[in-house]
């Protein structure tokens, strides 16, 4: 058989048959990628050693993600590493050590075998960056017109030790709110290469796995002082803020003078009619702390490099009506309500 | 953000703010209408109304292009794409805008009708180079802002011969819409609804110059003050609007003096002209049918016009019933008054057009301002 053509090769119906066509693309180009031990024993499933925090009480973390994005490149990333921070995000949120991925790729017919070891490369060594390897995976493809090129599902299982108690219905009155950096980046990055309305510019999406950011911020603070951790993604910090106050059953004050932003993102923002804070990130989070933690907490956030523009933002109060409120820079106070429907430019 | 930030200054807000509330007679309350949805944004977005003494009141005019879009006009243009194959474009925001049969464009699309979202109607008319064999329309709504560039498309479409493009036409004009409120036997009624003075269009004065406003500050003895979109220039036109109040003086002043001129673009105006004529009554959703208040295609033009090209007839759409935004759009009611207003009128299901963008009037307070509502609780 010969090789692959991962140059000039396209992604057929028989990728996906079963057969010697689909053996060839999972050896030459996904097991050689991923490769780990799990793996290479080509097996239907991946039988995992038990990790040493589920002997001790922790408990087992499970979150999938499914990955479209258009374009499937953008500056600063690709869906290959979004697949991989994404669902490792979902679990380090939940304050665990993020373990095993599964990988699931819908291709569609015709999908250029070059762009496909392009976003393979780049997911495996994101994986390989953030010591999760993809240990198990499966590929199907749908005919022509019935995909958008590329579809990763991602699974990731992970682990969370006893006494970390994470979660976004644990918000209470008097909270401080921390975000971790500059909002906006990864949505801005991925609109300014959308047919129609490219336009140049230096920002790059901030995709990046948080779970050693995560780790650090519980090793700062007693576990129990970190209540929240969110990942402001689709619908953005805006959004966010409000699932938590929707869980929590509180409202939250924030101060718009507080939250980091690139003067870029902003610009760009000003210039489309859209509001940053409904903009999505994929290398953020969003952070509810015991006011006593929240220095120590801000002090360690800061000193790792996904951190280091981390700020206060506002904090958590008792409101049955559940509003975030925010003080405007201006001197005004507003509510950040949900996002309604897709962000979409206003005309005038 | 240079050129930006410095209209978006909180200790020059605050001067502002202390210098409204000391030249404010303390025996009279103001009302003053913003006509334009770019306005009532930059109030919602700031939180200028937090600002503003509690004796200024603001009221959220009808200037909002997609809230009074009506639902009739959005039916056509889903019936050119659903039934007549057409490829249709479309502004952003007008994709949610709720039609009959429980669509909008952005259900339509889902429904397989080919619509796209576009960011000029110079993309409308690349859409339209690039697929020669497929009918294009352009669905042009918005007042004199977006007037110009539909007229520009449609000059530029005829010389370059194209024959697969054309415009379903739903430009209104301000001074009419504006007209139309100060003739509303509420407002004319000596008392009923005090509207003291206007905020004027930003943008869209910058087309069509201060000059149009000056006939009925003078016929109705209102007050015009021509603001930019920045929240100073709000809080600034208010100010000049205060001083007009106290000194009862209902001149037309521009505040926005940075960007519009007495005349206005003449060049813009010139195309629209030689475009556009004016249709002898226009539907405008929460006001009804308005005289002399849209445009339409001139006859030399007639085959970029997608109603005569494709034969369409209007049918108008009832708002529900216990819709109050008429009355709110007159500044007669609040939001808060309307029985539908956040229960079952919402930014996600509205039901009348104040609620359909963030510019309306209920939208944005309902999606910025309602904590007002429940301060007691809330504190």
């Amino acid at each position: 058989m010969r090789p692959l053509d991962l140059r000039q090769g396209r992604i057929d119906m028989n990728h996906g048959a079963g057969g010697r066509a689909s053996m060839q693309l999972i050896e030459e180009l996904f097991a050689r990628a991923f490769d780990n031990e799990f793996l290479r024993r080509g097996n239907d499933g991946a039988t995992l050693p038990v990790p040493s925090e589920l002997l001790d009480g922790g408990q087992l973390v499970m979150a999938c993600d499914g990955h479209i994005v258009s374009p499937l490149f953008f500056p600063g990333g690709d869906i290959g590493c979004l697949a991989v921070h994404g669902t490792i995000n979902d679990v380090a949120m939940m304050g665990a050590r993020p373990l095993y991925l599964s990988a699931s790729f819908i291709l569609e017919e015709g999908f250029a075998l070059a762009d496909l070891k392009r976003l393979v490369v780049s997911m495996a060594a994101a994986a390989r960056d953030a010591g999760v390897p993809v240990v198990t995976g499966d590929t199907k493809v749908v005919e022509k017109g019935k995909g958008d090129g590329c579809f990763i599902a991602t699974t990731c299982v992970g682990v969370v030790p006893r006494g970390v108690s994470v979660g976004g219905a644990h918000a209470r009155p008097g909270d401080v709110l921390i975000v971790s950096g500059t909002i906006g980046e990864h949505g801005v990055a991925v609109l300014s290469q959308r047919e129609s309305l490219e336009f140049e510019t230096v920002i790059v999406s901030d995709t990046a796995a948080l779970h050693t950011l995560v780790a650090a911020m519980l090793r700062a603070v007693p576990p129990a002082a970190l209540h929240v951790l969110r990942d402001p993604t689709r619908g953005g910090l805006g959004t966010t803020l409000n699932e938590i106050a929707r869980q929590s059953g509180v409202g939250m004050l924030i101060d718009e003078a507080a939250i980091p932003m690139q003067p870029q993102v902003e610009a760009a923002c000003e210039l489309l009619g859209l509001d940053p804070l409904y903009i999505a990130n994929e290398g953020k989070l969003v952070a509810a702390v015991a006011p006593e933690a929240a220095d120590a907490l801000l002090r360690a956030m800061r000193a790792h490099p996904l951190g280091a523009h981390a700020a206060r933002i506002g904090s958590v109060l008792a409101d049955e009506h559940r509003f975030v409120q925010m003080q405007t820079r201006f001197g005004g106070r507003r509510i950040v309500d949900w996002l309604s429907g897709e962000p979409l430019p206003r005309i005038c | 953000m240079k050129y930006v930030d410095e209209f978006r200054d909180g200790s020059l807000a605050r001067g502002l703010a202390a210098r409204i509330a000391a030249e404010l007679r303390p025996d009279r309350r103001y009302s003053f209408m913003e006509f334009c949805g770019g306005h009532t944004h930059a109030i919602s977005r700031y939180g200028i109304t937090e600002l503003l003494p509690e004796a200024v009141r603001m009221i959220h005019g009808p200037g909002c292009p997609v809230c009074v879009l009506p639902v009739g006009r959005i039916d056509q243009a889903i019936g050119l794409a659903l039934e007549r194959g057409a490829i249709v474009c479309s502004y952003g925001d007008t994709m949610r805008v709720p039609a009959s049969d429980a669509l909008s464009l952005m259900k339509a699309k889902a429904r397989g009708a080919d619509i796209r979202m576009v960011y000029s109607a110079a993309d409308a008319l690349k859409t339209a180079r690039d697929h020669p064999d497929r009918e294009v329309v352009f669905f042009a709504i918005g007042f004199e802002t977006t007037t110009p560039p539909t007229a520009l498309v449609i000059q530029q479409a005829a010389k370059e011969g194209l024959r697969n493009f054309s415009v379903l036409c739903c430009h209104v004009l301000t001074p009419s819409a504006i007209a139309h409120i100060l003739e509303s036997p509420e407002v004319r009624q000596y008392g009923s609804v005090p509207i003291d003075g206007f905020i004027g269009p930003a943008h869209v004065s910058i087309v069509i110059g201060s000059a149009p406003y000056e006939p009925f500050a003078l016929a109705y003895r209102k007050p015009v003050v021509i603001a930019g979109f920045e929240p100073l220039d709000v809080m600034h036109a208010c100010l000049m609007l205060v001083r007009q109040v106290n000194d009862a003086r209902a001149e037309v002043e521009n505040q926005f003096s940075r960007a519009v001129t007495r005349q206005g673009n003449l060049a813009a105006q010139r195309a629209v002209g030689e475009v556009f004529e004016p249709r002898e009554r226009f539907e405008w959703r929460g006001l009804g049918e308005v005289p002399l208040s849209a445009l339409r295609i001139r006859e030399a033009y007639a085959e970029f016009d997608a109603e005569r090209r494709f034969g369409l007839v209007y049918r108008p759409v009832p708002d529900h019933k216990q819709c109050e935004c008429g009355a709110i759009l007159r500044g007669v009611k609040k939001p808060v008054d309307c029985r539908l207003f956040g229960t079952v009128c919402t930014p996600e299901n509205p039901m009348g057009s104040c609620m359909v963008s963030s510019e309306g009037a209920c939208a944005a307070h309902y999606s910025y301002g309602r904590f007002r509502d429940h301060k007691a609780q809330a504190a």
